[in-house]
């Protein structure tokens, strides 16, 4: 399988990354290089194989449904490019 | 002064062949440097020198080798004021096994207060009010820290070409070759790369600038810059090791582990850096073994199984050699040699390169200019998050998570994701097969390569890039252990590492069989400071 320029807009656009017109061809170009690289796998019969889901034999790890931690909403904020009142900024989302 | 006596009396490298001169002894004001990393926790406890004289040791080296670029963020107070309360310890008797160790973090670690950057420009200026599971152990063992290391962005390479800061030159030069300091400073001529993406990691070891490093490995980023640097490198197995306040890049493939200039100083690391932790629910709930005791155990009566798939085309007579030399290293160390076969081999870097893109594409989600890092502002919500994410992230991170949103989008998930999944089970059985016929472990070579010039590869196709994990990256989808060790030089005088594939939570057998190959193969030469500047 290989994608065309609009795919790769379409791409682009779910994974929330802006691309310029000039950037579309040479994306193009490396994602159907890596795609037609993935293509061998094809050739593998899997009938019956089921998917991997845990690399290692373990079970999840459990614990009370409790709050452990918290408590210091500053340091949570800390880092973030707009912030009021320990509060995300965003631009309007709702009218 | 008794540092000096100390390195005077020291009587050659453990694994130091006759005739083999080392330059390591030349000068007795950087040597502190020059010690591995057993070597300086015995004569800290003997009070042959301080804590404080070994950090400043380390931080004088480091600031003369900026050229390089290996570290991204050096903190000397920060390692002289943890050196000083190391000193204060091991006054008291009170040493940790690790106790005024200087080591360098990939900055993909998350350290308390001090910027972790993930080597990408979209955490800039991140500063973590927490530190990562792995550098605390770290800490809590009494390690120093040197500082923050180089890496390529988000773990998202094998030459560190993909780090917002910049590549890091390899301390390793091809005979023969122009590069030198420049009278700037800077570095002139052809330079290599140290591999990656724990490029970092691998050049700062190998350039003297820590006596070990953190790493991580998502698919070789920990074995093939340390076969490229003629370093010692152990992923460890999937869960030996906690991914806590560790930036994700793909978290069914991700493993931290050391990298040190000898198997034994990667044992002694490696056992500080394990253990369960609450915080990550894959942390397996197992005692840490005594990894350095291992050291010493030996191959006699282990089982050594040499795979017939990693003998691909077109392989160079030269890692072909190196294999072969391993092999008979081991058998005449009393292995049993047994050929094997893992038949889905070839299909392990095009099925990674599912996975780990798809895991990435739903880790890297997070960076969205609101909670956190780098955010440029747009018309409405989604214009800000593409905006951020076009400036933030660079091209080989973009490349991966664009595939990664394709193989996951409706109607490719099948086809493409789950099919990779299950060649993945089929990987896993493979490795399965093999041990269940009694291999105790798996000899291959590290890499397809010695290390390649910067530039040199990739720029076209991107696959040519990624062929570089060709043989590591098999242990990942497996969630195995495997640690690369070098083995010799190629007709360039450059660095080339052996790989032993161990079972499962059983990293002891690696160790083992290791300290086998470096003792055989005698300590590697590590270059010359050409890099520095005075």
């Amino acid at each position: 399988m290989s994608v065309d320029e609009k795919t790769v807009r379409r791409i682009a656009h779910l994974a929330r990354i802006a691309v310029t017109d000039e950037e579309v061809p040479h994306l193009q170009g490396e994602l159907n290089a890596i795609l037609s690289f993935v293509e061998q796998l094809n050739e593998v019969n899997v009938d019956g194989v089921e998917p991997m889901t845990s690399v290692t034999p373990m079970v999840m790890k459990k614990r009370q449904d409790g709050v452990t931690d918290g408590g210091y909403p500053e340091k949570i904020v800390q880092n973030a490019p707009a912030t009021e009142d320990n509060f995300f900024l965003v631009p309007k989302v709702v009218e | 002064m008794q540092a000096r006596e100390f390195l005077m009396n020291r009587c050659g490298w453990p694994g130091d062949k006759p005739g083999r001169p080392t330059d390591e002894r030349s000068s007795p004001v950087t040597e502190l440097t020059h010690l591995t990393i057993a070597e300086a926790r015995d004569g800290l406890k003997a009070k042959s020198f301080s804590a404080t004289e070994l950090a400043k040791a380390h931080v004088d080296a480091i600031e003369k080798a900026r050229a390089l670029n290996a570290y991204v963020l050096e903190t000397p107070e920060k390692a002289l004021s943890m050196a000083k309360a190391s000193d204060e310890k091991l006054a008291k008797g009170e040493g940790r096994a690790l106790e005024g160790i200087p080591l360098g973090v990939k900055d993909l670690f998350c350290t308390e207060g001090v910027v972790s950057t993930a080597g990408s420009k979209i955490l800039d200026n991140f500063n973590p009010p927490y530190e990562s599971t792995v550098t605390r152990n770290l800490w809590n063992g009494g390690a120093v820290m040197l500082g923050k290391l180089n890496m390529d962005e988000f773990a998202m390479g094998s030459s560190n070409e993909t780090s917002a800061f910049g590549p890091v030159v390899s301390p390793w030069r091809r005979e023969g070759s122009n590069v030198s300091a420049g009278a700037s400073g800077a570095v002139e001529g052809t330079h290599l790369v140290p591999g990656g993406s724990s490029g970092g990691s691998a050049a700062a070891v190998a350039a003297h600038l820590c006596l070990g490093a953190t790493a991580t490995d998502t698919g070789g980023s920990i074995r093939q810059p340390a076969a490229f640097t003629g370093t010692v490198g152990i992923k460890p197995t999937y869960g030996r090791v906690s991914r806590w306040g560790t930036v994700a890049f793909a978290s069914s493939l991700d493993q931290a582990g050391p990298i040190a200039r000898t198997v034994r100083d990667a044992a002694i690391m490696l056992r500080s850096m394990s253990g369960p932790d609450a915080k990550d629910t894959t942390c397996a709930d197992l005692p840490v073994p005594d990894f350095e005791a291992a050291v010493s155990r030996g191959v006699k009566g282990l089982k050594i199984g040499i795979p017939k798939e990693y003998r691909i085309d077109g392989m160079s007579p030269e890692i072909e050699k190196l294999w072969q030399q391993g092999t008979e290293w081991l058998r005449q160390a009393g292995a049993e040699i047994v050929e094997v076969s893992l038949p889905h081999t070839k299909y392990a870097l095009p099925a990674y390169y599912i996975v780990a893109p798809a895991e990435a594409s739903s880790n890297l989600a997070r960076y969205d200019g609101v909670r956190y890092g780098l955010r440029e502002n747009g018309k409405d919500i989604a214009d800000l998050y593409e905006k951020t994410r076009a400036a933030g992230f660079g091209r080989e991170v973009k490349r991966r998570i664009m595939i990664g949103t394709y193989v996951l989008s409706a109607g490719y998930y099948d086809a493409y994701y789950v099919r990779a999944q299950k060649i993945r089970t089929l990987i896993k059985r493979d490795f399965e097969q093999v041990y269940a016929q009694g291999v105790h472990a798996i000899l291959t070579p590290a890499t397809p390569s010695a290390a390649f010039g910067i530039g040199e590869k990739g720029s076209d196709d991107p696959v040519e890039m990624y062929l570089n994990d060709i043989f590591t990256v098999t242990v990942n989808m497996a969630g195995l252990p495997g640690i690369a060790v070098p083995a010799g030089l190629d007709a360039q005088g450059l660095p080339l590492g052996l790989q032993l594939i161990g079972r499962a939570f059983d990293e002891e057998t690696l160790f083992a069989a290791g300290q086998v190959i470096e003792d055989a193969a005698g300590r590697i030469r590590l270059p010359q400071p050409w890099w520095a500047n005075a």
